[in-house]
């Protein structure tokens, strides 16, 4: 057995369905965030895996480019929910329906 | 040439089941944590895949940066009521349905594409690792076709600074001098 790109797609495409699982699933806002994290590492391990493929280090640029923005989502993110949080004093999603009905 | 193959099967195993626990443990700090052992697997895989500094990054960006400020919101808001109620939301087989109809798709794209693309490369490509190694190739890469795009980021994390700041002020406070 030999490790091509096939095992690293395989890899990163396990990591996004649990990640969507997670958002799909999960109540608290804090693990949704985290199964978010999880959905762009897949799409970074899926970025190197196929740099790895072609001989090219773009991949794994876009990669850092990655990193970066889920840096800036998960400082927004974490900043909605402590606002939210002053508010209605909760950290699950359902129970942030103001906007509904 | 069996170390690579190990090395690849425990990087992945632990990554997937990191991701499991993240999504099913109860407790927020015990998911974090689990989300922290998933991360430094994914470094691991980026470094098998010959992807020193993007591991680099990751351990340093996600592990020493975004984790512990997931750490620091989750003991900022960390209620025991929370965890007394059930953590599903009410459309969970909805979700888990919707989740397997994509995982298939996905199965059916790797079954059917694997032959599509080239054989399986085995050996890390010599432009990827390069003559200064992967560090050295991907800077140059970065700065010399890529400084706008990387200017621009620089751009956008500013703006999301600002913005959180913004946000987790309390309305009403200043922020002293």
């Amino acid at each position: 057995m030999t490790i091509g790109t096939t095992q690293y797609v395989l890899v990163g495409a396990l990591l996004a369905a649990i990640g969507c699982v997670g958002v799909l699933t999960r109540r608290n806002v804090l693990v949704i965030l985290m199964s978010i994290e999880l959905i762009l590492n897949a799409v970074n391990i899926n970025l190197v895996a196929f740099s790895r493929q072609w001989g090219q280090v773009h991949g794994q640029i876009f990669g850092l480019f990655i990193m970066a923005d889920a840096a800036a989502e998960v400082a927004v993110g974490l900043a909605l929910l402590i606002a939210l949080f002053r508010n209605k004093a909760t950290v699950h999603a359902d129970e942030m329906d103001l906007l509904k009905w | 040439m069996l170390a690579p193959v190990f090395f690849f099967c425990l990087f992945a195993g632990t990554a997937v089941l990191g991701a499991l626990l993240v999504i099913t443990l109860r407790n927020t700090m015990h998911c974090a944590l689990a989300l922290i052992v998933t991360l430094l697997a994914v470094a691991g895989l980026f470094v098998a895949a010959g992807a020193e500094f993007l591991a680099g990054a990751q351990v340093m960006l996600y592990v020493g940066g975004i984790m512990v400020l997931f750490l620091f919101v989750i003991m900022l808001v960390n209620l025991e009521r929370e965890q007394q109620v059930p953590q599903t939301a009410p459309q969970w087989v909805l979700g888990l349905l919707a989740v397997l109809t994509l995982g298939g798709l996905l199965g059916v794209m790797l079954l059917r594409g694997t032959g599509r693309w080239p054989a399986a490369v085995t050996a890390i490509p010599a432009a990827v690792t390069g003559p200064g190694g992967n560090s050295e190739r991907f800077s140059m890469e970065l700065f010399q076709h890529n400084l706008l795009a990387f200017e621009l980021v620089g751009l956008l994390l500013l703006i999301a600074m600002i913005g959180a700041v913004v946000l987790a002020k309390a309305r009403g406070t200043r922020i002293e001098e």
